[in-house]
């Protein structure tokens, strides 16, 4: 059998980090990358960060969620709300920003979902979905409570401050936070209940511990990822966290191949760039044809592909399927099962 | 102590009466089979004792605890492992990550541990993977460690089954069915399989089982069920006399 | 006291219009288990067919309602044959993105201009209004029309399910596909009748509903879509009766709650009351609890 060391794997993906980074620097220096292609790399890496959190949720653990962009959302308004009243562009308020945004995010998720993890499949979805539009229309008549955030006109003066850098490396330690926790206990916990609950359940899985901890993650990566996205586009408006939004992110999840984090990662980068080469390709006249392609390539690749196009596959070196060997207990030994 | 002391165990469904006033005592390293024709309640048996569906009446000790209103996974931890009749293995998951579950529901690392691949999570981690290896090759499945549980043909699932249940390190070990849809030699190999992980493990066993070759080879002790009652028990030579037993599986005079 | 009974016979005005549009989503989901996200959008198609048959073409409404609900019923079955049934035997998930699809075609294709075209329409009253005036209490023809409409259309359902064959093979169908197949029933004629059945009630309440609110464009169907799916969710998905009650109910929640709560939250009220319902019974008021098997 062909020895795989576990942490083989992630060297060469943090390398290809870096060259991807350096690239980035040097094609963005000699302007080859330019204002609006750089906005748009941007827009891919948040939106995938936030997808990513979807991944654990729906994915890994197989909860049904359809109001994801709520979380963004929140993210969004809250990093937004702090850089905007008390940062006025320090570069410290705007960290501490996201991590608020962040926490904001799964702290919500974990009072909703402690009650609606209950419910399952569909219901689920149709829960979550509900309270996005909830959080929707809050946001429209936020200014009522509190007036910076502009209402249903949306929110403006938020810091232009994220760049490239913090994007790329908020987006790299959500990958490597999800691959972590995926090789993990907790990672095998989460399948255990995606897969069969009832079965998890009987094995000694926590379903309710094991459901809530993969959506307050999740919805904590949408919201540091929200906290970006306030950060990298001037107005911070409530349509663009709408349940529309919510079917972006679980499109991707799914046409990714559910479970697969190297397809949300593939199909994230590409699903956005492909809106935009849309834009780039057919021109100011047949601008209005870019929603009718752009929905009839969803069909098209879910009846071709319905497992999505990188179902049950990883790229083996950011989640391997083998196990090292290690040391196992010298022969005759009785594995010690009762500890 | 007895390991397991069941007490006027009654489900009713509805007006069903699914598990009627079911008393059953095992002792440590008892074997006991569980028999009875489709619908006695004996599976039902299982999930009361599991917890997985509440009694309409009646206790469940185990080890001189009450499993009274603890959750599944809770009457897991406390050392009672089962399979099911209609395998319910994590099918898109490696054989090895099946074991791997089920071992590691407490693994001895934080979330902070396993975010960031501390110290713990590599010693932990390579502890329980060596010693679900090990579970495998008793159950002779080592060889198929990376294929996915649903892929593989139905005996090897079942043994599965008993593989993931011994990865939660019980002391008494429910089997439901374990040689349903297996082959002769394949159930030849089981009795052997059963003895062997009981001893190994130090298991006390409960088994339901149809093919009663199986359970006269290798219970000490049956209990017979028909219509959620017991209506027999003993040693295989005393239920193969039982004209009760006779009776509930050849049928029996319409009242 | 005359405001609010007036309040209320215009939330029930507005609950039968969403009757309408819930018995489609709960059939499709009775009979595949999918959220049919495209619904709200043949709803959409409807009010623009009769808006168009009646002011391009002329027709009277009369024909215009049934000429729009033969071409919805044609739109839905041919929505299930090609984007649905390729996935019939896929994840459910994958029927559901496709259903997304869908419903983003209808409305961004709606919107070209060779199409429905992107903006709003002002749709002109096919017959003068009238208003009576029952010592304050204040009813319209309006309200009466979808009344009687919508009660005659329930009935044709009811017996449709309840007492024709067709009716018979379809809950059927709804309770097990392989049982039903082998009884010799055609599962996939059954399937393509179900959406026409409900597409057809789609059209005929976005005929209603333009009526009763005379504007339409090609994006009015998500609201209200989801509107009617919450009902019928609320109702118990799957149950033809409890789509009913679920509509009745939401219609009286989105008109009450705009009238003396606020406009502007009502949205979010009707949600609130959706989740709290799941929470309470997750199968909807009618619908039938199954304990998970062991």
């Amino acid at each position: 059998m062909k020895r795989t060391n576990l942490t083989a794997g992630l060297p060469l993906v943090l390398l290809l980090a870096l060259v991807f980074f350096v690239a980035r620097e040097v094609l963005g220096s000699l302007e080859i990358i330019n204002y609006y292609w750089q906005l748009i790399l941007d827009q891919s890496l948040i939106i995938t960060t936030a997808a990513i959190g979807l991944s654990i949720i729906y994915g890994f653990a197989g909860q049904f969620s359809l109001g994801h962009a709520a979380f963004f959302g929140l993210g969004a308004y809250t990093a937004g709300l702090i850089s905007k009243l008390w940062g006025h562009g320090n570069y410290g308020v705007f960290l501490l920003s996201l991590v608020a945004g962040a926490a904001l995010a799964g702290a919500v998720a974990f009072l909703i979902g402690l009650p609606i993890l209950r419910l399952r499949s569909d219901y689920l979805g149709i829960a979550t979905m509900g309270f996005g539009i909830i959080v929707k229309v809050l946001m429209d008549n936020s200014n009522k409570w509190i007036t910076a955030t502009g209402g249903a006109t949306g929110m403006t003066g938020v810091p232009q401050i994220a760049k490239f850098p913090v994007i790329f490396s908020v987006f790299l330690l959500a990958v490597l936070l999800a691959r972590n926790l995926r090789l993990s206990s907790f990672g095998r916990a989460w399948t255990a209940v995606r897969e069969d609950e009832v079965a998890a359940d009987a094995m000694g899985v926590d379903p309710t511990r094991v459901k809530t901890l993969a959506f307050v993650l999740g919805c904590a990566l949408a919201g540091v990822a929200g906290a970006l996205y306030a950060h990298r586009y001037p107005i911070v408006h409530p349509s663009s966290f709408d349940f529309l939004k919510s079917f972006d992110f679980l499109i991707i999840v799914v046409l990714g191949g559910l479970g697969s984090m190297s397809g949300t990662i593939v199909t994230g980068v590409g699903w956005v760039f492909l809106l935009e080469v849309l834009r780039a390709v057919l021109g100011q006249s047949f601008l209005d044809f870019r929603g009718v392609i752009y929905a009839l390539t969803l069909v098209l690749v879910v009846i071709l592909r319905p497992k999505g196009l990188l179902s049950g596959m990883e790229w083996q070196a950011l989640i391997p399927r083998r196990v090292p060997e290690g040391n196992p207990p010298a022969k005759g030994e009785t594995p010690n099962v009762s500890a | 102590m007895s390991v397991l002391e069941v007490r006027n165990l009654t489900k009713n469904f509805g007006g069903l009466h699914a598990v009627s006033d079911f008393n059953l005592t095992m002792e440590e390293g008892e074997l006991v089979g569980l028999i009875g024709p489709n619908g006695a309640g004996k599976t039902t048996v299982f999930n009361l004792i599991t917890q997985m569906i509440p009694p309409t009446s009646g206790s469940v000790i185990f080890q001189g605890g009450d499993l009274a209103r603890l959750k599944p996974f809770q009457v897991c931890r406390s050392g009672i492992a089962r399979t099911f009749q209609n395998i319910r293995l994590f099918k898109d998951v490696t054989v090895l990550d099946n074991v791997r579950t089920s071992f590691g529901t407490r693994p001895g690392y934080g979330l902070l541990g396993a975010a960031l691949h501390l110290k713990g999570y590599s010693r932990a981690e390579a502890e329980l993977t060596a010693k679900s290896r090990d579970i495998l090759e008793v159950l002779g499945l080592l060889d198929k460690q990376y294929e996915l549980a649903g892929s593989l043909p139905y005996g090897q699932q079942r043994r599965l089954e008993i593989a993931r249940a011994l990865g939660t390190g019980p002391k008494l070990l429910l089997l439901d069915e374990p040689a349903a849809g297996m082959n002769p030699s394949e159930v030849g190999g089981l009795v052997q399989l059963v003895l062997s992980i009981k001893a190994r493990f130090g298991l006390t066993v409960l088994l339901i089982e149809h093919q009663m070759g199986l359970v006269m080879n290798l219970c000490e002790r049956i209990v017979v069920m028909d219509f959620g009652e017991v209506i027999a028990g003993g040693t295989p030579v005393e239920i193969q006399g039982n004209p009760k037993v006779l009776e509930a599986y050849l049928g029996r005079a319409v009242a | 006291m005359i405001e609010a009974i007036n309040q209320v016979l215009n939330g029930l005005q507005l609950g039968l219009v969403y009757a309408l549009i819930a018995l489609g989503y709960t059939m499709v989901y009775g009979i595949i288990r999918l959220i049919n996200f495209a619904h709200g959008d043949v709803f959409m198609v409807g009010a623009f067919i009769a808006f168009i048959s009646t002011v391009n073409w002329h027709l009277p409404f009369y024909i215009a309602v049934p000429l729009s609900m033969l071409i919805c019923a044609a739109l839905g079955v041919i929505i299930e044959r090609l984007a649905y049934r390729p996935l019939r035997y896929a994840a459910r998930i994958a029927a559901l993105i496709s259903a997304i699809g869908v419903s983003l075609l209808i409305e961004y294709g709606g919107s070209l201009k060779f199409v429905f075209g992107p903006n709003y329409r002002v749709v002109p009253q096919p017959f003068s209004v009238v208003q009576w005036d029952l010592s304050g209490i204040s009813v319209s023809n309006i309200q009466v029309i979808v009344l009687v409409t919508v009660v005659i259309l329930l009935a044709g359902l009811q017996y449709l399910v309840a007492r024709t064959k067709t009716g018979k093979a379809m809950r059927a169908v709804s309770f097990d596909h392989d049982a039903a197949r082998l009884m010799g029933i055609n599962v996939d004629a059954i399937i393509s009748y179900t959406f026409a059945l409900g597409s057809a009630l789609a059209a005929a309440g976005g005929v209603l509903y333009s009526v009763a609110y005379p504007q339409i464009n090609p994006f009015m169907g998500i609201m209200p879509g989801l509107k009617a799916f919450t009902a019928a969710v609320l109702g118990g998905i799957g149950s033809i009766p409890g789509a009913m009650l679920g509509a009745l109910i939401m219609g009286q929640v989105d008109v009450l709650s705009a009238a003396y709560i606020s406009s502007q939250l009502r949205d979010a009220i009707a949600f609130t009351i959706l989740i709290l319902v799941l929470l309470v019974k997750p199968s909807g008021l009618l619908g039938k609890t199954g304990p998970e098997k062991v």
